[in-house]
């Protein structure tokens, strides 16, 4: 609400790819948080007009390059995007790089938490840190560094009981899941070499990371 | 000074609140005449945005009636419309509206003087909220 009580026109941007199906910031949520909005704001006294706008992806030119969205974002004093922290930040630069008469101004309607699988109808576990050096071969296809609240590369700690980590009875052990997996597929051996230090720089360690395919670049 | 009369939006299931709305006529059961009954094939169709958009308007309470738990003509739209009732309370209140403005209950097809019941109920508890903010 404090983002947006000063403006009285406002975007409500939905991002239709991953939001869309994590069902955080797709076309439904972005319609309710406009009325949400309008219904909080007209309370207070304010006359706002609020839009919705749907993006197949805001992280990706292609997409937000549509000129009735830029039309609508020129007319507008702030925009609300409902894209995770990657799409918020590419159409803010998008539409700061597209209009050059004033600064727009875009604010996050989520908090971008994890990469993670869908286990149920709304529920949803973290499974990738994006380390950059993946492991998942030695370990039978389960992440310690993800799902290890230690990230060990050599597990389990002393924290393990009965399978579940100490942080939480709900939590697996990951190295618990990765011994029974390995011990499956009878490949137990994989895990008695002591596993040196990870390299982190392939990860955010090393500052923001960037990929080039040249191969598909003209 | 007049009276305040609450709008009120009933969302009915077409399988029991709407029979039960139709009993109660036919018994002559008294209910208020301050709600507008919409028909949903289920209440498990309708959505949080239908509840939001009805305040918007300027509805003072919205309802949705539908069949008692386990007994759902298409399984679990009630429980659906339960939760989304649920979601849909705690984004009001965020919003600074009273989390009774909005509520679910339900009746049996030939439930036509709890239907009335829940009507007047509904009614004199809209009436001691006061009118929606966004008319006051």
């Amino acid at each position: 609400m404090s983002m947006v009580e000063d403006y009285s026109k406002i975007l409500i941007l939905g991002c239709g790819s991953c939001v869309t199906i994590c069902m955080a910031g797709g076309e439904e949520e972005a319609r309710i948080l406009a009325s949400q909005l309008s219904l909080a704001l007209r309370k207070n006294g304010k006359k706002v007009e609020i839009e919705e706008f749907m993006v197949l992806r805001q992280c990706d030119n292609e997409f937000l390059d549509d000129p009735s969205l830029i039309e609508k974002v020129r007319d507008v004093g702030i925009v609300v995007s409902m894209a995770c922290g990657v799409g918020v930040q590419h159409a803010c630069s998008f539409f700061n790089r597209v209009i050059d008469d004033r600064a727009i101004r875009v604010v996050p309607a989520l908090n971008t938490t994890f990469m993670g699988a869908n286990m149920d109808v709304g529920e949803w576990e973290e499974r990738c840190l994006g380390c950059g050096d993946c492991v998942l071969e030695k370990t039978g296809g389960i992440c310690p560094i993800t799902r290890c609240a230690k990230s060990l590369l050599n597990g389990p700690c002393g924290g393990s009981s009965n399978g579940k980590c100490e942080i939480s009875k709900d939590t697996d052990c990951a190295w618990h899941l990765i011994l029974e997996r390995l011990e499956a597929l009878g490949e137990l051996d994989r895990i008695k070499p002591v596993e040196m230090y990870k390299d982190w720089r392939p990860s955010h360690d090393g500052g923001p990371r960037k990929t080039v395919r040249e191969d598909e670049k003209i | 000074m007049k009276e305040f009369e609450p709008r009120i939006i009933a969302f009915c299931c077409h399988y029991c609140a709407l029979a039960a709305a139709d009993v109660a006529g036919k018994m002559e059961f008294q209910f208020p005449s301050n709600v507008r009954i919409i028909r949903v094939l289920c209440t498990g169709k309708v959505e949080v945005l239908h509840l939001l958009k009805a305040l918007e308007a300027g509805a003072d309470g919205v309802v949705i009636i539908g069949c008692k738990f386990g007994e759902c003509y298409f399984k679990e739209g009630n429980y659906r419309a339960q939760k989304k009732v649920e979601r849909a309370k705690s984004l009001i209140q965020e919003a600074g509206f009273e989390q009774g403005r909005i509520r679910y209950d339900f009746v049996p097809g030939p439930g036509g003087k709890k239907f009335a019941s829940i009507m007047s109920t509904m009614t004199e508890e809209i009436k001691s909220l006061g009118p929606n903010p966004l008319r006051a």
